[in-house]
């Protein structure tokens, strides 16, 4: 079970990573990362602390709003932050081999070839000038020693592999005769045409609609089996975490909030952000007088964040903790109530209860009984 | 009115509906290259579709990008001029008046657009954007503005101190919300919600869907709510329209559609959606995969325009377009083999109202049935065995 790593948890383990025989360790560690972006605002701390890391063939979910730090992170792995207007500390070990403060050219040999990333709107990130089949081979004859023909070759069978139908005819199309779902699924042919270790898809079907978006998971699904790739799934819908991920990492202004297995994370979330996210969703079973429960307020400002707890502003159950600690103390990433490998930044005393008989009776009903069984099995 | 309608009333209630839409068309023309500039096809955006809204209620409209619920939508607030077809609301048909003669009717129907950013000048306050409309239709006198812009802005849950301040200085929410108090400025009777959620954030999402449904109830206005998140048409609206290329490919009361969905499309779109509470104590539904992309709506399949990608799809389907029918007190469906998932028959439900075989071809002597693009729901309907069903009144919806 890759479950993400946090800071006291992984120091034990943490010296054998750089050892080049450590096979068996996670193929992509992230250390207490810290990035920070010096405006002329202020310093914008976007991402404080994070730690996680994803073995090969499992699939990391991060979920948090816009703000949350989430691509930020992401974009970090793959050394895609311009050092001169960003501060990055702590370290980013891809199979060993340390991102942070690395070379250009030592990251250009690994981007898109041990990690691949797919972004969010594949018509921005695809050239509109050039063939579809060039940008793919592009990427394939940049990391191999093939002439152009076995690299176009190399395109139509990736072209075919994601599903698009006469790939052989539209490798030279160009990206605006494509369709949403079949820019998607160009990009994801790109992001693998070197089979990659490790592909962050961030935000990969917001912009699809949901028969696509079936479409496009099954697909990463596919891949992943095949390949036996690591997979970071970045996104904000539940729905998506729930149907892909092995694990899930849940940010808020730019730190971990909750992490842990995804089955267990979400059946006994002990976050109230996590509780917020969940509630806040109608989803097509649910009763239809259920009134949603919004998270109260807007994402706090990175420039200037709360002290304490970042999420205190907003949060519900502040006033059962005791004194003022929400608002003056971080609660650290600590072991949650139920589980191994799930942890929370909370203060809150006992919330497995208080998610149990106040939260999940508002925003499931239905699902109280169901929660309650699950529950005694594991405490038996 | 009447004869236009051979359903009889198209609602159980006396009220008459605020907004009925008859057989609406847009096509929008493709020209030739060159310096005679030929239509040679036509993008059929919207191609026949029928619903009507009541007061105060309201009615979603779901379907993939592209299938032309925007289209709808702005047909309806008449930003787009219709091709054929009628908007009826409050009686008057509204699809074909002039700039001058819709002027009045522009204060009763308003939109609610996607994106807050774009649709919001950055370069006039808060306070000029949501008063502009009050001006323009002399709402309310000029002293008298600004206090009705701070009232809107306190309904819509923003300080009414801010008014002088710029959309820049909101945030998503804020803006989708200062939108919402524009829209709520000329005190309409119907309005247009074009994915007025799915550019927010999770967590604001539900803040705003909750603010739109206060609004509902506090001042009763009618709802176009449109949307491709099945999950907020489903919590916001009793009543839900699929769309699929053009076309109303069912719509029904929401417990109907969601739970048996009668449309091999609907099933496939509600099979699709992720669902966490599910997922999160283990359950998964079986999802059905679709097959290839959305056709062309320039050159849109014969018969029925989803058989391309339908598991079901024999030879009736290419031949005859299926109409909409009224298999159930508030259900109507387009499909030849309309049932639920794993019960459809073999036998066409459509023939007697196509007056056509089991294969899609004429039966000599007999005559399709007239009226089919009639608007709401008739009290009298055939159910899939084809047995005449008088459906009961219902006592409140």
């Amino acid at each position: 079970m890759s479950s993400p790593h946090v800071n006291e948890g992984f120091l034990s383990a943490g010296q054998q990573v750089f050892q080049p025989s450590a096979g068996e360790d996670p193929f992509l560690v992230v250390d207490e990362l810290t990035v920070r972006f010096p405006t002329h605002d202020g310093l914008v701390q976007a991402v404080t602390d994070l730690s996680y890391s994803v073995e090969r063939g499992k699939t990391l979910g991060i979920v948090g709003e816009s703000g949350s730090g989430k691509s930020v992170s992401s974009m970090a792995v793959l050394g895609l932050h311009d050092p001169r207007s960003t501060r990055l500390s702590g370290s980013i070990r891809v199979g060993g081999r340390e991102i942070v403060g690395a070379d250009e050219d030592d990251l250009r040999r690994l981007r898109g070839k041990d990690v691949a990333m797919i972004f969010q709107d594949p018509l921005s990130a695809l050239h509109p000038f050039y063939s579809i089949g060039d940008q793919i081979a592009e990427a394939y004859l940049l990391h191999n020693k093939v002439s152009k023909r076995e690299a176009k070759a190399r395109a139509v069978e990736m072209l075919d592999r994601v599903g698009i139908p006469q790939a052989r005819n539209r490798v030279d199309d160009f990206p605006h005769q494509f369709s949403g779902g079949m820019r998607q699924r160009a990009m994801i042919a790109m992001a693998l045409v070197n089979d990659p270790k490790l592909l962050i898809a961030d935000e990969p079907t917001t912009a699809l609609d949901v028969t696509v978006q079936a479409q496009i998971l099954d697909l990463l699904q596919d891949l992943q089996r095949e390949f036996n790739s690591a997979i970071i799934i970045i996104t904000h819908d539940l729905g998506v975490i729930a149907e892909m991920a092995d694990d899930v990492l849940v940010m808020y202004a730019g730190r971990a909030v909750e992490t842990g297995p995804t089955k267990l994370l979400l059946t006994n979330p002990e976050m109230p952000y996590t509780w917020g996210l969940l509630s806040s969703v109608p989803d097509v079973t649910a009763s239809t007088d259920a009134r949603l429960i919004p998270i109260p307020g807007n994402p706090p400002s990175l420039l200037n964040p709360p002290s304490g707890c970042p999420f205190n502003p907003r949060c519900a159950h502040k006033d059962k903790v005791p004194g003022d600690l929400c608002t003056t103390t971080l609660p650290d990433l600590l072991p949650a109530q139920v589980g191994e490998d799930h942890r929370r930044r909370c203060h809150l005393p006992d919330p497995e209860v208080i998610y149990g008989t106040e939260v999940l009776p508002e925003i499931a009903p239905n699902l109280v009984e169901q929660h309650e069984q699950t529950r005694e099995e594991e405490t038996r | 009115m009447t004869e236009l309608r051979p359903h009889a009333p198209s609602t159980f209630t006396s009220e008459e509906p605020l907004l009925e839409v008859v057989n609406l068309k847009k096509w929008f023309p493709v020209k030739s290259s060159g310096l005679v500039r030929r239509t040679v096809a036509n993008v059929q955006a919207v191609d026949g579709v029928s619903f009507s809204v009541p007061r105060g209620g309201s009615l979603g409209l779901v379907g993939e990008s592209g299938c032309g619920k925007s289209t709808t939508g702005r047909l309806i607030t008449r930003l787009y001029e219709p091709t054929a077809g009628q908007i009826r609301f409050e009686d008057t048909d509204i699809a074909k008046l002039s700039k001058r003669e819709m002027l009045p009717y522009r204060s009763e129907i308003q939109m609610i657009f996607q994106d807050p950013y774009s649709s919001l000048n950055p370069r006039h306050t808060v306070g000029t954007i949501v008063g502009t409309p009050l001006r323009v239709h002399d709402m309310v006198p000029k002293d008298k503005v600004l206090d009705r812009v701070r009232e809107l802005l306190e309904v819509v849950g923003l300080n009414p101190e801010h008014y002088n301040r710029y959309p820049s200085e909101f945030s998503g929410g804020q803006r989708q919300r200062i939108g919402i108090a524009r829209a709520l400025a000329l005190q309409p009777k119907l309005l247009v919600a074009d994915e007025p959620v799915s550019a927010l954030d999770v967590s604001i999402q539900a803040q705003v869907v909750n603010l739109l449904q206060d609004v509902q109830r506090e001042f009763n206005i009618a709802f176009l709510f449109i949307a491709h998140d099945l999950a907020v048409v489903r919590h916001f609206c009793p009543e839900v329209a699929v769309m699929y290329l053009g076309k109303i490919v069912e719509i029904a009361d929401r417990e109907t559609l969601y739970s048996r969905p009668h449309h091999p499309y609907t099933q496939a779109l509600l099979s699709a959606v992720p669902d966490v509470k599910q997922a999160s104590v283990g359950g998964r539904r079986e999802r059905i995969m679709l097959q290839g992309d959305v056709p062309s709506p320039i050159n849109p399949p014969s018969g029925c325009r989803f058989r391309t990608r339908c598991w079901m799809a024999q030879d009736i389907c290419a031949k005859q377009e299926p109409p909409l029918l009224q298999i159930g007190p508030r259900h109507k469906v387009a499909c030849h083999f309309a049932g639920e998932r794993g019960s459809t028959g073999h036998v066409p439900i459509t023939l007697k109202a196509l007056g056509v075989n089991s294969h899609g071809d004429p039966v000599p002597g007999e005559e399709p049935m007239q009226g089919l693009d009639a608007p709401g729901y008739s009290p009298m309907f055939k159910d899939r065995e084809t047995h005449l069903r008088e459906s009961e009144p219902l006592a409140d919806r």
